[in-house]
């Protein structure tokens, strides 16, 4: 078990070097690096003055220096100007010059300076991450319950009325992306058009004080994505050991239908489910940028938008290793803890 | 003219009719669920014969009662359209109106129906399908926006123009009539004007288009490129399996979103990237035909030989002619001359596809390619194992006879049912790029560029929205249902 985990992280590591380094390459293009320096210089430089620019701060360097500088294994650029004036990777107003790092990536905890949000990077993505955390858990809160609710009630009798409405209930949750339930949703609920306005249609307050107005729009919205492919896989798991003979076994000895499902089904068919969960987790991201640029709630898939859109390449690469990272870590929980869920498998 | 009402006059008699069928079947299907979730099921109570029937009849009768009100509720929509169709806008509202256009999309439903289930016999894994509800219902779902969307490219059931902007008509409700309409204008604006003054029914026919253009081809290429990775990587293991294995979840651990954000940009068109994306996933139906041929026809070279040069060169002719734009295959960088990948010269350059939608294409293809890839490996690894494979190998055929000829075709119900799958998660991924506003320009009148535009001004204006939202809805949950029923009768053999 031990080698197992070493080996999944070892792969998660390379996987994430390989990730974010793609990410690099893209953000580092001749073309981004030019509209970069004529955001931050001057939008009518001429390409000489764009490629001084850039070669000034080490943007025009072969791309492995460049990620090595950003991972923390190379030293950062210096350029000495003709005016006499030095230009550091590594500035630091509270040093010396003598004793400035000469290396300063992601290793050395030094993740950037956000260009179009004008400041550092860390502490940026670490608050906005946290909204979303919060938006997640409730999400987790709605979410969950239902679908294995949904999905264990369609599952213990196959074909029947019940299973026939839910199915078509958890089939519809999987054909609404968040954009269509979200739009339908604030059409409904919040609009002067249909004049209920029970919700609000923005979530921007939410951020501060999350109350029921604010914040069940968003949250069912993304819950109900996920919800339906959560129930489809409990229905299969609970169909298949609604089958299984030890089932038939009890059925036999007259063990009353309830305790049956509670007793001896449940606990095996919800095996299947965690790993859907823990893998519809990387799934949620994507929702959750969706839900958040429309609901304008100001959490990580906001903060992805606008780096992405400006690009704020820093930050961009800070919030790809944030979502690499969250993809990987879920695969090996979801890993780890089917072995723990399921005593047939054994990893030798 | 009149601003419509939904039903018009239609809906007098038919209204209130339809709220209480409607009513019935909410209260049946309650009702139904109450029962399977209360009364003792038929298995478990043997004993008691009372107890038996009653629960038996309880049973029987929710069954029942939900059908039919089921069934009373079609029947009721059917009748909207049906009166609708013959009375027009002016009799039946705005329902009339749409039912009216749409009549050739009626026709080639029944007339497809008609066909399919009086053939229904010979018509393989296909004709099964019309044994099935939910099959039945949901390609009836995605044929009409199949028909929909190509009669509304050749403009027989559009009634604006769908890019102009008519005066006056600017967030107008539906059923508002087109101010200073001529004689040879459509009088109306079915489902009202959008925040540019455009007709909303037009944009979403034209939008179908788009949508049932895009999302089946690309869903094609990307399983012509898993499953061309994806057999030798099942059949052989080892290696090459871990090397594609990897390569398919480094794509799959990135945030679809980030990725869209990262390749769908004019600075990453300009430095080529989607150009060279394009020549390699282009590439893979060509690999696939020649070896799908190839190891058919080994054993007969006098007819492989000219089948291939003909089938080989027609395709190759046809990929450069999909990457060449403006005589390269891979344009120069800004401000400069020449290309960096020449390509066919323009006489020869037939397909000329639209580069943005060219760019969105070729990036929903990438991104499905990896889950199709990790599929088709699954069942490879599966079918690999089965006695016709090891009987194939005595007789000496070759590994990619047995991968195409005899692992491929036994491996078509799990492949058939999430080509229908992906396909509506491709619609939402084309979806998701216009919401984002990514590729597709803001004129276009795809769906998810139109929700895009829409939601600035939800609150006010829903029906703006509202209409590609449902229309996506619509489709994606018809694939969704289609997938089913295909999956529920491919299990049946």
């Amino acid at each position: 078990m031990g080698l197992f985990i070493l080996r999944r992280l070892g792969m998660m590591l390379l996987t994430a070097l390989c990730l974010t380094f793609i990410v690099f390459f893209l953000t580092n293009l001749y073309p981004n690096l030019e509209k970069l320096a004529k955001s931050e210089g001057n939008f009518r430089m001429s390409d000489e003055a764009v490629y001084s620019w850039l070669d000034d701060r080490g943007y025009t360097d072969p791309m492995p220096v460049k990620y090595g500088r950003w991972l923390g294994v190379v030293p950062g650029w210096e350029t000495l100007k003709e005016d006499g004036t030095l230009l550091r990777q590594c500035r630091d107003a509270g040093l010396p010059e003598e004793e400035r790092a000469t290396f300063c990536g992601i290793l050395q905890g030094n993740w950037g300076y956000s260009l179009s949000k004008k400041t550092e990077v860390a502490p940026l993505v670490t608050k906005h991450l946290g909204y979303t955390g919060y938006l997640m858990l409730w999400v987790m809160i709605v979410m969950v319950p239902m679908a294995l609710l949904l999905g264990v009630l369609s599952g213990m009798r196959e074909g029947s009325g019940l299973d026939r409405t839910l199915s078509t209930f958890s089939i519809t949750t999987t054909a609404t992306p968040e954009y269509v339930s979200g739009v339908i949703f604030i059409a409904i609920f919040a609009s002067k058009a249909v004049g209920l306005r029970w919700f609000n249609g923005s979530s921007t307050s939410a951020m501060e004080s999350a109350n029921f107005a604010n914040f069940t729009l968003p949250v069912l919205t993304i819950a109900l994505y996920g919800m339906g492919y959560i129930a489809r896989m409990t229905r299969a798991s609970m169909a298949e050991v609604m089958t299984a003979q030890y089932i038939r076994t009890a059925r036999l000895k007259g063990v009353s239908f309830r305790s049956i499902v509670m007793k001896h089904a449940l606990r095996n068919a919800l095996i299947a489910p965690f790993t859907v969960i823990m893998l519809q987790i990387p799934w949620l991201l994507n929702g959750v940028v969706i839900v958040e640029t429309l609901f304008n709630y100001k959490g990580f898939g906001w903060l992805l938008v606008g780096a992405a859109s400006h690009p704020d390449i820093e930050l961009l690469l800070a919030i790809s290793v944030v979502s690499v990272f969250v993809v990987l870590i879920t695969q090996l929980i979801s890993d780890i803890g089917y072995v723990f869920l399921n005593p047939r498998i054994r990893i030798s | 003219m009149e601003k419509l009402t939904w039903t018009g006059g239609l809906g007098t008699y038919l209204d209130t009719v339809f709220f209480y069928v409607a009513a019935i079947l909410a209260i049946a299907v309650v009702a139904r669920i109450l029962v399977t979730l209360f009364a003792p099921a038929e298995t478990t109570t043997v004993s008691a014969e009372t107890a038996l029937s009653m629960s038996y009849r309880a049973h029987d009768l929710s069954a029942k009662g939900t059908q039919w009100a089921l069934f009373a509720t079609l029947l009721m929509i059917v009748l909207y359209l049906a009166l609708g169709a013959i009375m027009g806008p002016q009799g039946a509202g705005i329902i009339g109106g749409i039912s009216q256009q749409l009549v050739p999309v009626w026709i080639s439903l029944i007339v497809l129906f008609g066909v399919s289930i009086a053939f229904k016999g010979s018509l393989g894994l296909y004709g099964k399908l019309f044994n099935n509800t939910v099959g039945m219902i949901g390609f009836g779902i995605v044929m009409f926006w199949v028909f929909a969307g190509i009669y509304g490219a050749l403009d027989w059931i559009t009634t604006q123009d769908h890019l102009s902007q008519y005066s006056g008509m600017k967030n107008k409700l539906p059923g508002t009539p087109l101010r200073g309409a001529g004689e040879e204008d459509y009088a109306w604006f079915l489902l009202g004007g959008d925040n540019l003054a455009r007709d909303i029914f037009t944009r979403i026919f034209k939008g179908a288009w788009l949508v049932i253009q895009i999302a089946p081809l690309a869903t094609l290429f990307a399983f012509l490129a898993g499953i061309t990775l994806g057999l030798p990587a099942g059949y052989y293991g080892g290696r090459i399996d871990t090397i594609l294995s990897f390569l398919a979840n480094l794509i799959l651990a990135f945030p679809v979103i980030l990725l869209f954000y990262l390749l769908v940009t004019p600075e990453i068109k300009q430095a080529g990237i989607p150009a060279v994306m394009g020549l390699v996933l282009f590439i893979f139906p060509i690999i696939f035909t020649c070896i799908l041929l190839n190891s058919r026809y080994r054993t007969q070279p006098s007819l492989r030989t000219p089948l291939l040069i003909v089938v080989l060169s027609l395709m190759v002719w046809g990929y450069l002619s999909l990457n060449t734009e403006g005589g390269c295959l891979i344009l120069p960088a800004s401000g400069q001359e020449g290309c960096r990948l020449i390509g066919l010269p323009s006489w020869l350059d037939i397909l000329n596809p639209d580069p943005q939608i060219l760019l969105v294409f070729v990036s929903v293809v990438f991104v499905n390619a990896p889950t199709v890839f990790r599929i088709v490996r699954g069942l490879a690894m599966d079918i690999k194992t089965r006695d016709y494979v090891a009987a194939a190998r005595t007789r000496g055929e070759g590994p990619w006879y047995i991968m195409l000829w005899e692992i491929l075709p036994n491996a078509r119900g799990p492949l058939i049912v999430d080509f229908c799958l992906r396909i509506g998660y491709t619609t939402i991924l084309l979806g998701t790029l216009g919401f984002f506003g990514l590729g597709l320009s803001s004129e276009s009148p795809d769906w998810g560029t139109t929700i895009n535009a829409g939601r600035k001004l939800l609150s006010l204006y829903p029906h703006a929205a509202l209409a590609p939202a449902i229309s996506l809805l619509t489709l994606v949950l018809g694939l969704n249902l289609l997938a089913d029923g295909l999956r529920e009768e491919s299990l049946k053999d």
